[in-house]
């Protein structure tokens, strides 16, 4: 049996070259809190970026892909995702 | 850096490279801009490079480009729990010349292909967003970029900016994508030694494998994992309909570690140590989602025109054919000094004379079918491995008592029924 990798282990792999602001923004907080209950976006996205807070959406962008899943995913068009300035983001390094 | 080009080309991934390499080597003045560190910095694909459509642009690429492994053998796993049916192609044809297709490591392949147009006289600028195109009385007639000053003006701009195409968008070629429209993508990649992987999966050196698996891959949802080998690596990845993830609720990662430690997958991995981990989204609303592709002074090409073939697992082939032939539309418009929309839709018809228009109208229906239709996936891969294990497996009853046995696991006359039904509107909705 292979050891599980976690996701936090899975992000290590990966360079970031994380900038000082978010590109990625929830909208209207309030509708993760009381529209939402599944909170979809913590369980879809690849890098687990979108964590539940007890009552806010903690945004971990410095580890975000820019798959864009969150933006077509969100199903109150929620977050408002751009690309992060050129050169900062995530940087693949072979696949 | 002069701010009017004949063309700029936004991204610079197989769509983009190609574009401005065409356009490069007749003399165009182009601007290649690219967000990431690199080409090749932002890019994910699980790995298959086909050889035609690259060679229609640089002929015997394969002698100098980073490139894998030839792939000389396909197979395909009907997966269950802990089952599996198996179909495979081998064929020595593809491992020699001219060869059929290749593996790839996108960093390094963007980077050399974008070399390539940048000798034949392509301006390439990195860590640049375009992020908004200009627009004066209804054309395109620029980008504005994220640099100081960064209005970039041209006669014709292409858009190759992938996937998420904030660009087309915004000229509203296409509202945004649904979750049923885009497949979500996790992979890895897991350092192997050379040898251990050519034991493996039963290859001399220089020879590559592909392996794409349906059915518990998945767990029954939408999409295909897959298995590639390197040179000194193997790519391990699952994609499935994002809506699908949504639907079952499912972590993408989750389902990836499922692949990895499935016990008809796990034994050609074991040992490996992971090196990378990607996710990326892959456009797969096929025909019916291709949005608008010409306007006045701009072109959509590859990903952002929702370019894939996601039955075949062909998309880096529709991307530099795209980017090809909007390049030749470009030579055109250029001869005659007309960037209109009615000149550039000539790139449109082109797209749909070729295979790309061709394959992608032949399977416009079948994503939709099988995510309406989930059974495919849940339950007749399931029974097609019951009835193999009932059938190969020798314990004394006749094989007449084994079809009968199959054929009561196919349910009642009613579900029979169905099934039948399900086979024929499967081969309509594929052939």
């Amino acid at each position: 049996m292979m050891k599980a990798q976690t996701i936090e282990e899975k992000q290590y792999l990966v360079r970031f070259n994380a900038d000082t602001k978010s590109h990625l923004h929830v909208l209207d907080p309030n509708i993760c809190l009381t529209k939402c209950p599944d909170k979809i976006c913590t369980i879809f996205c690849p890098a687990s970026v979108y964590k539940w807070e007890e009552v806010r959406m903690h945004v971990g962008y410095e580890g975000c892909h820019e798959c864009g899943s969150c933006r077509i995913g969100c199903p109150y068009e929620n977050i408002q995702w751009e690309y992060p300035r050129g050169g900062y983001g995530i940087v693949f390094r072979l696949g | 850096m002069p701010e009017k080009f004949d063309c700029i080309v936004v991204g610079a991934g197989p769509a983009g490279t190609a574009c401005a390499y065409e356009l490069a080597k007749a003399g165009v003045n182009v601007l290649l801009l690219e967000r990431g560190e690199y080409p090749g910095a932002k890019n994910v694909m699980g790995g298959v490079l086909y050889r035609k459509m690259m060679e229609d642009i640089i002929p015997e690429f394969y002698k100098e480009a980073p490139l894998e492994r030839p792939i000389v053998e396909q197979r395909f796993m009907m997966m269950d729990k802990e089952s599996a049916i198996t179909f495979s192609y081998k064929g020595l044809e593809w491992g020699r010349e001219p060869y059929n297709n290749f593996t790839v490591l996108r960093a390094k392949f963007d980077q050399w292909f974008a070399e390539k147009a940048v000798e034949q006289g392509a301006l390439l600028v990195c860590e640049t967003v375009a992020v908004e195109c200009i627009v004066e009385n209804g054309r395109v007639v620029g980008v504005r970029t994220d640099r100081p000053d960064g209005d970039i003006y041209a006669d014709v701009v292409v858009l190759a900016d992938g996937v998420n195409s904030l660009l087309a968008k915004q000229l509203g070629f296409h509202r945004e994508w649904r979750p049923d429209e885009v497949a979500l993508a996790t992979m890895e990649i897991l350092k192997l030694d050379k040898t251990v992987i050519e034991d493996r999966f039963n290859l001399e050196p220089n020879q590559g494998c592909t392996i794409e698996i349906f059915g518990d891959a998945t767990k029954g949802i939408v999409g295909t994992g897959f298995l590639y080998t390197n040179k000194d690596t193997l790519s391990i990845g699952v994609g499935t309909l994002l809506s699908g993830l949504i639907k079952h609720k499912m972590k993408p990662y989750d389902l990836l570690e499922y692949v990895k430690n499935h016990p008809m997958i796990r034994p050609y991995i074991q040992g490996s140590e992971p090196v990378e981990y990607l996710a990326h989204l892959i456009p797969e609303g096929g025909y019916h989602s291709i949005p608008k592709v010409a306007g006045n002074g701009v072109l959509v090409v590859g990903d952002a025109a929702q370019l894939v073939n996601a039955i075949h697992r062909e998309g880096s082939n529709m991307a530099m054919t795209s980017g090809r032939l909007a390049a030749e539309t470009i030579i055109m418009a250029k001869a005659q000094n007309d960037f209109s929309e009615s000149m550039l839709d000539q790139y449109r018809m082109k797209l749909m004379e070729s295979f790309i228009g061709q394959d992608l109208k032949k399977y416009k229906d079948a994503t939709h079918h099988f995510e309406r239709f989930p059974q495919y996936f849940e339950q007749y891969i399931p029974m097609m491995n019951r009835a193999a294990s009932q059938m190969f497996t020798v314990d004394g009853a006749s094989k007449w008592e084994k079809q009968q046995k199959i054929w009561r696991d196919l349910g009642s006359a009613k579900q029979k029924f169905k099934l039948a039904r399900d086979m024929m509107k499967a081969w309509k909705v594929m052939k």
